[in-house]
C-alpha cells in the first residue's frame, strides 16, 4: 500500500487561512488509506480546522467529500459540481490524488492534507514498513525475494558492505542487513552459488525516467525500448 | 600503456609494504597534508588520502593527492560511491591521471546519515565493485559504456578494501573474490585487532585460492588512548571489532601511547606471519607523526628503494 501521514495541523491552516469555504477531499481505496483518509479522517480534519479558526475568531465553511478512489479519473470526475463551489481543496490522499485533482481543476487551490511516506506493508494497526521503491525493474528473483534497492541504503548489489556486524546494518541500530538476510536465505536454499556472480550496475533510467515515467497498454515502463 | 607505481612495484617484488593514511583537513589549507607527508616521508611506500571520510567534508581526496605528490610521495587516492555517480567518477579518474595519480583505491563509502550533512541525497549509481570495474575498463581504454577512450586514456594500480569483521563471515572471501575478478589488484582492510578472526578470515582466503591472486595489506591503527579504544569499541566508527582482552589491556597500562605503539607493532608482527599478507596499512589517524616510530619497531625501515 501507499503509506500516508497527516501533516500537521498548522501547515494545513497555512495554506487555506485567507479561505472562508473550502473542500477537504478524502479518499476510500488505499487499504491504509481507509484508516487514516477515508470519510474518519474528512469528519476530523475538518471539526479541527473549524475549531481552530473559531479559536482565531473566524468562520469557515467545511465541504466534506471521499471518493473511492482519488487517483483514477472517473471517480475524480465525480466532483464536476461540488468543486465548483469552492476555490480551495484539501486533499487527504497521496500525492498522486493531490496531483490529479490539481491537474483536471487547474482553476482550483488544491493543498495537500498528507504527507506521502513510502509503499510498505502494514505489520500491525499502524506499524508500517517500506518494501519497495518502485524502480521499475524488479530483481528480488534473484534476492530471495528481499529488495536491496529498498532495504540497503547503499544499494549495494554485490553483497554486503563492511557495515554489516552480527546481521545489523551499520546505518542505525535495529535495521537489517538485507544482504545478510539475503545469504542466509540463499545458503539454506544451496543457491549462494548466484551470488558469486558480479551483478552489473543498475540502470537507473527505470526509476527515474526522462521526468516522469509512463505506461501506456503495450509499452513497458521508463525509457527502456 | 602500463607504468607501475612505487607501490606496485614493491609489492610485486616480494618485499613487505607499508602504506599510511591522511585525512584531508576540513578547510582550504594544505599546511596540514604538507606537514603530515613530512613526518612520514621515506618511511612508507604510499600514502592513502581519503575521500571525506565518515561522510564528513573534508578537501578532496584528489586534491590531498596532488599535495602528496608535490612532497614526493606517492598517493592512494582514495574514491567513494557516495556522492558521484559514474559520470563524476570517471571525469575525477580521468583528471586524476591526467595529474600523475596512479594508485586508487575504490570504496562503496560511509553512508550520508553518518556525517555532517546528514540531509544530503545519497548518490550510490554504483557500489564498490562495480566502481572497480569501472576503474579497470578506463585503465584498458574504454568507458563504463564500453565506448572506446580516444586518446590517451588513465593507467591506474587499483586497490579496494576489505573488512575481515563484517559479516557473515564466510561470505567476505566470496566478496573479496568478486572484488579481485572486477580488476582489484591490492586489498587494504579494516583496522586488525582480532587475530583471531582475521587469520580465520586469511585461511578462508587461502582455502578460496585468491591469496595469490591479490596482495593483502593489513590495516593497523596504534590506539592512541583507552578512550579511543571504547570509541572504536562502541561502534562508532563502523565496521571496527575491538576485543575486550584489548581494552582490559590497555586499561592497565602505566603509558597509554607507549602500550598503543606497543600494540600496533605486535599485531604487525602477528599479520606478517599469515602467508598471503604482503603488507600493511597502518591508520593513525591525528597521530601520524608515530608512524615512523611504529615501521622502526616493527623493522619495517629503511623501506626498498625501487626505481
Amino acid at each position: 500500500m501507499i503509506v500516508i501521514k497527516r501533516k500537521p495541523l498548522e501547515e494545513i491552516l497555512s495554506y487555506i487561512e485567507e479561505h472562508d469555504k473550502i473542500l477537504v477531499l478524502g479518499c476510500q481505496e488505499c487499504p491504509y488509506g481507509c484508516a487514516t483518509s477515508g470519510g474518519d479522517a474528512v469528519k476530523r480534519l475538518a471539526e479541527e480546522i473549524k475549531n481552530k479558526m473559531r479559536d482565531l475568531g473566524k468562520s469557515i465553511e467545511i465541504l466534506e467529500k471521499t471518493l473511492i478512489r482519488l487517483c483514477e479519473l472517473r471517480y475524480v470526475k465525480g466532483i464536476n459540481d461540488l468543486i465548483k463551489e469552492v476555490k480551495a481543496v484539501v486533499t487527504l490522499s497521496c500525492g498522486v490524488g493531490v496531483n490529479l485533482i490539481a491537474d483536471i481543476y487547474s482553476e482550483i487551490e488544491v493543498y495537500p492534507g498528507m504527507n506521502t511516506l513510502f509503499l510498505g506493508a502494514e505489520l500491525r494497526e499502524g506499524i508500517c514498513i517500506e518494501k519497495c521503491r518502485a524502480c521499475g525493474d524488479c530483481i528480488v528473483g534473484y534476492t530471495a525475494g528481499l529488495c536491496p534497492i529498498t532495504r540497503c541504503p547503499k544499494n549495494m548489489l554485490n553483497g554486503p558492505c563492511g557495515g554489516s556486524k552480527n546481521g545489523v546494518c551499520e546505518v542505525r541500530k535495529g535495521l537489517p542487513c538485507v544482504w545478510y538476510q539475503i545469504i542466509k536465505r540463499l545458503k539454506k536454499r544451496g543457491k549462494l552459488e548466484k551470488l558469486m556472480e558480479i551483478w552489473e550496475a543498475k540502470d537507473w533510467r527505470s526509476l527515474y525516467g526522462e521526468g516522469i515515467r509512463e505506461l501506456r497498454e503495450g509499452l513497458r515502463v521508463g525509457n527502456k525500448n | 600503456m602500463e607504468i607501475k607505481t612505487n607501490l606496485q612495484k614493491v609489492l610485486e617484488s616480494g618485499q613487505f609494504a607499508v602504506t599510511a593514511e591522511i585525512e584531508p583537513p576540513k578547510n582550504a589549507d594544505p599546511k596540514l597534508i604538507k606537514e603530515k607527508a613530512r613526518w612520514l616521508k621515506g618511511y612508507v611506500d604510499a600514502v592513502n588520502i581519503t575521500d571525506s571520510p565518515r561522510a564528513t567534508v573534508k578537501m578532496s581526496s584528489l586534491a590531498g593527492a596532488v599535495i602528496l605528490q608535490k612532497e614526493n610521495i606517492e598517493p592512494v587516492m582514495h574514491i567513494t560511491c557516495r556522492d558521484r555517480n559514474r559520470i563524476a567518477i570517471q571525469s575525477d579518474l580521468l583528471g586524476a591521471s591526467a595529474l600523475g595519480v596512479k594508485n586508487i583505491l575504490c570504496l562503496t563509502g560511509d553512508y550520508v546519515s553518518l556525517g555532517d550533512h546528514p540531509q544530503a541525497k545519497p548518490v550510490f549509481d554504483l557500489d564498490s565493485i562495480q566502481l572497480i570495474s569501472l576503474a579497470k575498463n578506463l585503465s584498458e581504454g574504454r568507458f563504463f559504456n564500453k565506448k572506446e577512450v580516444k586518446g590517451k586514456h588513465p593507467y591506474f594500480f587499483i586497490g579496494a578494501v576489505e573488512n575481515p569483521f563484517a559479516d557473515p563471515l564466510e561470505f567476505r572471501p566470496i566478496r573479496l573474490a568478486k572484488k579481485i575478478k572486477a580488476g582489484a589488484r591490492f586489498i587494504q582492510t579494516q583496522i586488525v585487532y582480532n587475530l583471531e578472526r582475521f587469520e580465520k578470515f586469511i585461511r578462508l582466503c587461502e582455502d578460496l585460492g585468491i591469496l595469490e591472486k591479490v596482495y593483502i595489506l593489513a590495516g593497523i591503527a596504534p590506539p592512541k588512548s583507552l578512550k579511543m579504544l571504547k570509541y572504536m569499541k562502541e561502534n562508532k566508527v563502523p565496521g571496527i571489532e575491538v576485543p575486550d582482552e584489548l581494552i582490559r589491556r590497555m586499561e592497565s597500562a602505566k603509558d597509554e601511547k607507549e602500550e598503543g605503539i606497543n600494540i600496533a607493532v605486535e599485531i604487525i608482527e602477528r599479520v606478517k606471519e599469515n602467508p598471503g599478507v604482503s603488507g600493511v596499512h597502518i591508520m593513525a589517524i591525528g597521530w601520524e607523526f608515530i608512524v615512523p616510530e611504529i615501521v622502526k619497531r616493527a623493522k619495517l625501515y629503511p623501506r626498498p628503494k625501487i626505481c
